[in-house]
């Protein structure tokens, strides 16, 4: 069953065309990972799928409805796609907990105590148990990054989209946030992430699409591809990020 | 010359009244202002075409004119135009509210653009309407940057109260002419006028940099 459908999407900010009639299906528990040079699209064709980009032509229909419908319909799509973004964006006036809590209540309209306990057991998931009472400030990137994604879990999404997780974090965090991902994957969450992290995608994805100048020219399974690719652009690519 | 104090004691009752004027004219219309500058300074920067549009005509308009000019327009012009009647205490409060009103939009506007938009947008995608994510997300953080140039402009606005002599107001400033005129003792009048407004002043710093350091600056 596809829980997002791009129907000859194309997105442009004024004359810059950035996807280009993309078609892409994309089945629940699938892990898409999504590669590509600076600027081919992805974290556009990303951020499409929750709205947060709004769409120039063709549709685009997550979970049942489409990102054209508008206001109400499209906070349904967000409801259902969380997000977790390279710069984290945790709320810094409110602590890992709040940060975590914030969703339940103000999403899901659940009670404060109520909320506190599920937060509580979110962040045990990603390993941050002790770490409720800190604020953004006081964590690590890695940490900060593991609260986003326990936020972006406690609106109980049917799909996750990651954009660039772990690409403002020192190499030696990333770890961390991968190790959260791949135990999401392990549970069937459906995912759709844009990284540069090959062993993640060769590891976890189950499909690997690659993006050049605003269309999908590569979507396959990862283990194949990476091991053999024969398009001569992603075998380019490779080398420069491997 | 000597500097008699007697003067200054015989002035003190005359301008206690003045200084109290000054503050009820003051946070009256700064109370007013705040409103004002939230209502527009979101317009300005969250509002559609329309509300941008009357936002921004307010802010210039009475950015653009002088604050004696709008009090003498609210006091004497508006009766004449639409037979609109107010007592001078009421036209200075509303001086007060509308001109600082412009300058705070201004000032919330600025706040609220200059909070990072990956903020804003964590908020949406958890699929929150706009509102909540002003009020909850944006909202605590802008507030926090809004302290420092809100300091200015409510200590310029308490400043700007002694203007409204010209309609008869008897604030602090027209409490010290007053005497002056009857007296003409300048110097002891005048510097106790100003250590007046220099204590109001000092206490506003006072109590808005109690306010940020109570708050986690970001």
């Amino acid at each position: 069953m596809s829980i997002v459908e791009f129907r000859k999407v194309t997105k442009a900010f004024g004359p810059v065309v950035v996807l280009q009639e993309v078609d892409l299906s994309i089945s629940v528990g699938e892990v898409v990972v999504l590669i590509g040079p600076s600027g081919s699209g992805k974290s556009t064709l990303l951020r499409c799928i929750n709205a947060l980009e709004e769409i120039t032509s063709g549709d685009l229909i997550v979970d049942g409805i489409s990102v054209r419908a508008g206001g109400s319909k499209v906070r349904l799509i967000r409801q259902e796609a969380g997000m977790v973004f390279q710069q984290f964006n945790l709320f810094p006036q409110m602590t890992a907990l709040e940060n975590v809590a914030f969703g339940l209540r103000h999403v899901r309209g659940i009670g404060g105590k109520e909320a506190n306990k599920q937060a509580n057991a979110l962040l045990a998931k990603v390993g941050l148990a002790e770490r409720g009472g800190h604020y953004p400030s006081e964590l690590s990137g890695g940490q900060q990054q593991r609260v986003a994604i326990a936020r972006a879990l406690a609106i109980k999404p049917k799909l996750m989209l990651f954009d660039e997780p772990t690409s403002a974090l020192d190499p030696e965090l990333r770890h961390e946030v991968l190790q959260v991902m791949r135990s999401l994957a392990e549970e069937g969450m459906t995912m759709v992430v844009v990284t540069h992290e090959m062993a993640f995608a060769r590891q976890v994805g189950t499909r690997l699409i690659f993006m050049e100048g605003g269309k999908i020219t590569v979507d396959g399974d990862p283990k194949s591809l990476l091991a053999s690719p024969d398009n001569p652009r992603l075998q380019e690519f490779l080398q420069h990020v491997e | 010359m000597d500097f008699e104090w007697s003067v200054i004691a015989d002035a003190m009752p005359a301008l206690l009244n003045g200084a109290r004027l000054t503050i009820l004219i003051t946070l009256s219309g700064l109370a007013g202002g705040l409103v004002i500058g939230f209502v527009m300074g979101l317009m300005r920067a969250f509002g559609n075409r329309i509300a941008n549009t009357i936002a921004f005509l307010y802010v210039e308009l009475i950015r653009g004119t002088p604050i004696v000019v709008q009090v003498m327009f609210i006091y004497f012009a508006l009766p004449v135009l639409a037979e609109i009647r107010v007592n001078p205490l009421t036209a200075a409060i509303t001086a007060i509210a509308i001109n600082a009103g412009a300058y705070i939009a201004e000032i919330v506007r600025g706040s609220f653009l200059s909070v990072h938009k990956g903020l804003r947008e964590a908020g949406l995608a958890m699929g929150l309407p706009m509102w909540k994510v002003l009020l909850y997300i944006i909202g605590p953080v802008a507030f926090r940057r809004m302290i420092p140039p809100l300091g200015n402009q409510f200590i310029v606005s308490l400043k700007d109260t002694s203007l409204f002599m010209v309609i008869g107001v008897g604030e602090l400033t027209r409490q010290g002419q007053e005497i002056m005129a009857s007296n003409f003792r300048a110097v002891e009048i005048w510097t106790a006028v100003a250590i007046f407004y220099l204590l109001m002043t000092g206490v506003l710093t006072l109590v808005l940099r109690i306010t940020e350091k109570r708050m986690r600056i970001l």
